[in-house]
């Protein structure tokens, strides 16, 4: 027997409601991307959990390395000034 | 005959479809090619059912002998049940049971079509909802006959001989006799004859992009409508109805 | 060693391990034997619950049961993505499975002999794996957890149901009461046993317990079954299959009689009822699926040749 094959790997992203953000839901197999959006409903819609489905090739995404996660993210962690918290309002300002 | 007597017998024709070829679909879980298909080929089955459930529960009440759907469904013998031949045929391989789905569900997706303008509001409101899943249906079975016809070599001959050896029963889908021209008459049923001819096409498209060869009309097996079936119906209701006949008095 | 000890601190302060972060090989096998041994049995479990699929007694078991083993082949799938995050296909995991190298649980190994046995697997044995996925939602791998969240959200009805079937049957007929008991009495020591040996014989429970992949051991899980489903079974007027069944006011926990290990054994090595078939079911439809994923990827391959010349 050759090399089996289980097709291949793509993630699913799920909207619940319209007007929310797409949500990874998890991978699933499809040949192609019909296969990839049918088996995608069934495996993670079957109680109604979504309005709308994303599938991307799992070979597309590219995710952070987790090496790097100290240059990429520690940097924003001191930039304050980017909350609206950081501002003094005068006292009785309203509707700002 | 009367009105409600026809509707009564229409109704189990309808059900009596789902139901079967609903059952037929169950044999495959934990069979499947892969585990989404077999996730796929299920919840295909359960649509099924579910439209079995709605259309036995209504043709007791047309019936009005204080019958259940359960009842319809388990107590009924072979002899009265009046699935399509094509519904009853075994799974075989997934090639064979991929052809059914095709032929199956591209004459309800027309059949439902009409049936949502079905006179009679409860048969219209269960065409509504029905039509939503059998287009996925669909949608599933003519993605996969053009994967298949036109995948390897192995698949393509696989294919090719499923639809041969179905063909012989997709005649009986279009029939009309006395309880259905009554119905349509009274605009409750749906006419056959032009629905006959959108299947033709739309199956010679899907199996033109699937490489394959529409085969000729020769000869075309029927009895299903009038209860005559093959004998794979006997051993499927004999497993389906165990339970409900060995323990007649039980409650499950 | 730097590393281990870098890696355990993050364990200890409770935060989620996520696939590409550094980890101890020991951990990403010890992962990897866990949740595709996890993944396997919610598939091989679809066999003896399926054997009742045609012939379920009414339309609405037919659907329920139909969804129920429908939802372990999508908790199955959840578990293989889970594991594929490690870094290991599920072509090989399906090898793995074949080979006899992955194990899976011990219970489907036993046969679906009656109706009851569909309520009793749903009550008894869900029972058991809840309990355990419970506490597993919050295990240290990130995908793992997020698996069990999932399938924890949707098992929740797997055991109502399997208990539903058993009152229902239980409140019926003779033949239907007799069923019921003689399910209770075959599935209940196997049920035990699902949450393997006493932690002072479990070989991969230490290390499991200190990365937190494992969150509670086997005896504090086994006694939640117990205490839990004990009354249950009185409730409906099954009779625990066990004679040194007692309540103990003083650690207000049950105590049952010794579980023969002997038999756990056996059936682990491979002399169970079912092992054989159950195995030999899986492989012949894999097989039979084989020309199926062959065409549907070289099909995919065609389009997108045919695709990229109609770009030139």
């Amino acid at each position: 027997m050759g090399k089996d094959t289980q097709l291949n790997i793509w993630e699913v992203f799920i909207q619940s409601k319209s007007g929310l953000p797409y949500i990874h839901a998890g991978s699933i197999h499809a040949s192609d991307e019909k296969m990839a959006m049918q088996n995608a409903r069934d495996t993670y819609t079957r109680r109604g959990e979504g309005t709308s489905i994303w599938v991307v090739p799992s070979s597309c995404i590219t995710a952070s390395n987790p090496g790097d996660s100290e240059m990429l993210f520690d940097p924003s962690n001191d930039k304050i000034y980017r909350h609206p918290t950081f501002y003094v309002m005068p006292e009785g300002a309203t509707n700002i | 005959m009367k009105k409600e007597e026809a509707l009564f017998k229409y109704l189990l024709r309808l059900a009596d479809d789902s139901l079967i070829l609903g059952h037929r679909l169950s044999e495959w879980c934990s069979k499947a090619p892969f585990i989404e298909e077999d996730l796929a080929l299920t919840n295909i089955s359960l649509d099924m059912i579910g439209r079995t459930e709605a259309l036995l529960t209504y043709a007791a009440v047309v019936e009005g002998k204080n019958q259940t759907a359960d009842d319809l469904a388990y107590r009924r013998p072979e002899q009265n049940y009046y699935n399509h031949l094509l519904c009853e045929q075994p799974n075989g391989d997934f090639a064979f049971t991929i052809a059914r789905q095709l032929f199956q569900s591209t004459f309800e997706f027309f059949l439902y079509s009409e049936l949502l303008k079905s006179k009679d509001e409860t048969l219209a409101a269960i065409a509504s909802k029905s039509i939503k899943e059998i287009k996925y249906h669909l949608q599933h079975a003519s993605d996969w006959t053009i994967r298949l016809g036109d995948g390897t070599e192995e698949s393509k001959i696989r294919m090719q001989k499923a639809v041969n050896e179905l063909w012989m029963f997709t005649g009986e889908l279009f029939e009309m006799d006395e309880i259905e021209n009554a119905l349509l008459k009274s605009a409750f049923a749906v006419d056959l004859v032009p629905i006959k001819i959108q299947w033709q096409n739309k199956i010679q498209q899907i199996l033109t992009e699937a490489t394959l060869i529409v085969p000729e009309d020769d000869y075309m097996q029927t009895g299903g409508r009038n209860g005559i079936h093959s004998e794979y119906l006997g051993h499927l209701l004999c497993e389906m109805q165990y339970l409900q006949r060995a323990y007649p008095d039980a409650k499950w | 060693m730097a590393d281990e000890i870098k890696f355990q601190k993050r364990v200890d302060n409770g935060e989620y391990i996520e696939a590409k972060d550094e980890m101890p090989e020991e951990y990403r096998r010890h992962l990897i034997r866990q949740i595709s041994q996890h993944a396997h049995s919610e598939v091989i479990g679809m066999q003896p619950e399926g054997n009742w699929i045609t012939r379920a007694p009414s339309l609405r078991a037919k659907q329920i049961l139909l969804a129920k083993i429908q939802d372990e082949g999508g908790h199955g799938l959840y578990l293989y993505s889970a594991t594929e995050t490690l870094g290991i296909s599920r072509d090989e995991l399906i090898k793995q499975l074949h080979s006899g190298k992955a194990k899976y649980s011990n219970i489907f190994n036993y046969p679906a002999l009656n109706w009851a046995d569909i309520g009793a697997i749903g009550w008894l044995v869900d029972g058991a794996a809840i309990v355990n996925q419970v506490s597993l939602q919050r295990t240290s791998y990130g995908p793992y957890a997020r698996a069990m969240v999932r399938i924890c959200k949707e098992e929740s009805f797997h055991q109502r149901q399997g208990y539903e079937i058993m009152a229902k049957m239980m409140s019926g007929t003779k033949e239907q009461k007799e069923m019921a008991q003689d399910a209770m009495n075959r599935w209940w020591w196997p049920a035990l046993m699902m949450f393997g040996p006493h932690d002072t014989n479990s070989p991969h429970s230490s290390n499991a317990v200190k990365w937190k992949i494992k969150r509670e051991t086997n005896d504090e899980l086994r006694q939640k079954f117990i205490d839990k489903t004990i009354p249950q079974a009185e409730l409906i007027g099954l009779k625990v299959p066990d004679n040194n069944v007692k309540w103990n006011a003083k650690t207000n926990h049950y105590e049952i009689g010794e579980i023969n290990w002997d038999e756990f054994h056996k059936v682990i090595n491979g002399h169970g009822p079912c092992n054989k078939q159950r195995m030999n079911h899986h492989k012949k439809y894999h097989e039979e699926g084989i020309w199926v994923r062959e065409a549907a990827e070289a099909y995919s391959k065609k389009k997108l040749e045919r695709e990229s010349l109609i770009q030139a």
